[in-house]
């Protein structure tokens, strides 16, 4: 093939290749053996003491048919994935469409709005403990001197995965910018026409501002979708996977496997499938993009 | 339903003002009281960690709270702070983000630029496999990387969370740099190519000055990324010397036990924030329009 190219063209590729070449090494090393040595020490016992041993797809057996507790985990992540990523996604939206009004002080309310990513995800941990707090933290110190029973957050089973969910639709900074800049993409002339049509202020909000910011939204929701999979830190800090393994997430359990237990094999095979897991519904979220993605530059 | 009203109506009604005036000054009246709220509802964590900061003891337990410290305790930072050898967390990070901003700024330029600028065979091709990479997840790589840089002997040190960052692992940042360099004309380009400038040339004398914006976003993301990683950390190092703020603020927390010493614990994690906050506020402009240029156009 290559005696076909003119020496322009071999010049050229030599260029691209040399500009990329951090890269070319970086996924090489970083990215690629990393993954072919996952996949392999996913067929393996290895507690890094010894020599891996190879047993077939043991560990994805007992994964799916012995372990209890990897059952409890992708219940909760999944739980974690379709309730957080959408209200993350719903609130960030309509702060930015808020924002995206004229109004006096709008780079103050923006900042605020935007503030909580900027909190480490370390000091955030302390921060909401502190607010969750069961006796004197603010939201139930105020409930106390209401007489009310207190409500016990992170504590309790059936509150410790929606408390996260809360502290993650608090921290919805990036996206808030990523719909501002969209929503300011929103071509004046199609409003007026709506309106003209007779539209009110819902309608052109459902059938003209959401349809044009479309592309955003898929951008944050597959984004999202993605992180949220990995969700570690706060759910490290501040339940420590409980109560009662309520908020075991899949990195969670992942990490103990690997770092506590020594489970190296076993890990991996997680690892995997929490890739498969992701993969499926990015290509699901992809493939359903086509109907609801509306795309203005589609025709050229 | 009203407050959806709120958002969807455009101030682009062009009626006379004497009919909408009186409706539209409640309108606008209920907005911005709904604005506050909604402000005073998402700052209210921080301004519940800042007040708790510099509260007394006997303060931080009554019930009702109360929002503004009296007396005012300022030296609840020094006396917390000095517990633990927090200036060599804040050292460390410090080095570790400089030192990743450094990387990532360098690599990705590079990367992004044989991507958008250069057109050679077979790039559309590694374009897709680099970008495919960023939905793999870490925990995929993680445990073969832990292994790798154990074998190399970079276990606590800050090489395992540095030097990935000079080879453009990160494929978001290629992304956007590359999205912000295909926006530059062409033009400019072929012009200096003429001239006989080399692609470096090009580069670094007529990309990189406009570019400013997208290399700053990247910047503040990766310096904020660096500043608030902790599974790295937690994985590649172990004595505390080499702590950076993420994993020091934990033994902040070790020390302070549960409720005893509230006030400590959050002017540790005052401290920890608000480094990030006032770096915000200097590049704030440059990352919100940076953001707005490079986030999905194109």
């Amino acid at each position: 093939m290559l005696q076909n190219w003119t020496p322009a063209q071999t010049r050229s590729l030599l260029k691209g290749l040399a500009f990329i070449s951090p890269w070319l090494v970086g996924f090489a090393g970083f990215v690629l053996y990393p993954i072919a040595a996952s996949a392999y020490y996913s067929l393996t016992r290895y507690d890094v003491l010894r020599p891996a041993r190879f047993i077939g797809l043991e560990n994805y057996i007992e994964l799916f048919a012995k372990d209890e507790i990897f059952r409890t985990v992708l219940g909760n992540t999944v739980y974690l994935v379709v309730l957080g990523v959408p209200a993350g996604l719903v609130v960030a939206f309509l702060l930015a469409s808020l924002l995206n009004r004229e109004m006096k002080l709008r780079p103050l309310f923006r900042t605020i709005f935007f503030l909580p990513v900027l909190v480490p995800a370390v000091a955030s941990a302390e921060v909401w403990r502190w607010v969750y707090n069961t006796n004197y933290g603010v939201i139930n110190s105020f409930i106390k001197s209401w007489g009310l029973a207190v409500i016990p957050f992170i504590s309790s089973m059936e509150l410790a995965k929606p408390s996260l969910i809360l502290i993650h639709v608090w921290a919805q900074g990036t996206a808030i910018v990523i719909f501002l800049a969209a929503l300011q993409d929103v071509p004046s002339s199609l409003m007026d026409a709506a309106e003209v049509d007779g539209a009110n202020a819902l309608q052109r909000f459902w059938h003209v501002t959401i349809p044009i910011c479309t592309p955003a939204i898929l951008f944050v929701m597959l984004t999202g979708m993605i992180g949220m999979f990995q969700y570690f830190t706060l759910g490290w800090l501040l339940t420590q996977g409980g109560p009662n393994n309520s908020t075991e997430f899949f990195s969670l359990y992942l990490y103990r496997n690997a770092f506590q237990f020594f489970k190296m094999g076993y890990a991996s095979a997680q690892a995997w499938i929490l890739f498969v897991i992701i993969l499926a519904f990015t290509l699901l979220i992809f493939r359903s993009s086509a109907r609801w993605v509306y795309y203005a530059g589609e025709s050229d | 339903m009203q407050q959806t009203e709120a958002i969807a109506s455009s101030p682009t009604q062009h009626l006379p003002l004497s009919q909408r005036a009186p409706f539209r000054a409640v309108q606008r009246a209920l907005f911005y009281l709904m604005m506050v709220a909604l402000a005073l509802i998402f700052a209210g964590p921080l301004l519940w960690m800042l007040s708790t900061s510099l509260k007394t003891d006997p303060q931080v337990y009554t019930v009702p709270p109360i929002w503004i410290p009296n007396p005012v305790r300022l030296i609840n930072y020094p006396e917390a702070l000095a517990s633990r050898p927090f200036e060599i967390y804040t050292y460390n990070t410090l080095r570790y983000a400089l030192g990743a901003v450094a990387g990532a700024l360098i690599s990705n330029t590079l990367v992004a630029y044989g991507f958008a600028r250069i057109r050679w065979p077979g790039r559309d091709i590694f374009f897709i496999i680099c970008l495919s990479t960023m939905m793999i997840p870490f925990q995929v790589r993680m445990i073969p990387l832990y292994l790798t840089f154990k074998n190399l002997g970079w276990l606590n040190t800050y090489l395992p969370l540095i030097v990935p960052t000079f080879l453009g692992v990160n494929a978001y940042y290629t992304f956007l740099l590359r999205q912000f360099f295909l926006t530059i004309p062409s033009e400019l380009s072929d012009a200096a190519r003429v001239d006989g400038c080399t692609e470096l040339g090009i580069l670094i004398r007529i990309i990189l000055p406009l570019a400013k914006p997208a290399l700053a976003v990247i910047g503040l993301i990766q310096f904020m990324f660096a500043w608030d990683n902790y599974i790295g950390p937690l994985i590649y190092l172990n004595s505390e010397a080499l702590y950076p703020i993420a994993l020091g603020l934990q033994q902040f927390r070790t020390m302070f036990q549960e409720e005893l010493m509230w006030p400590y614990m959050m002017a540790a994690s005052t401290a920890a924030t608000a480094p990030v906050i006032i770096l915000y506020f200097f590049v704030q402009r440059t990352f919100v329009e940076g953001i707005s240029i490079t986030g999905l156009k194109g």
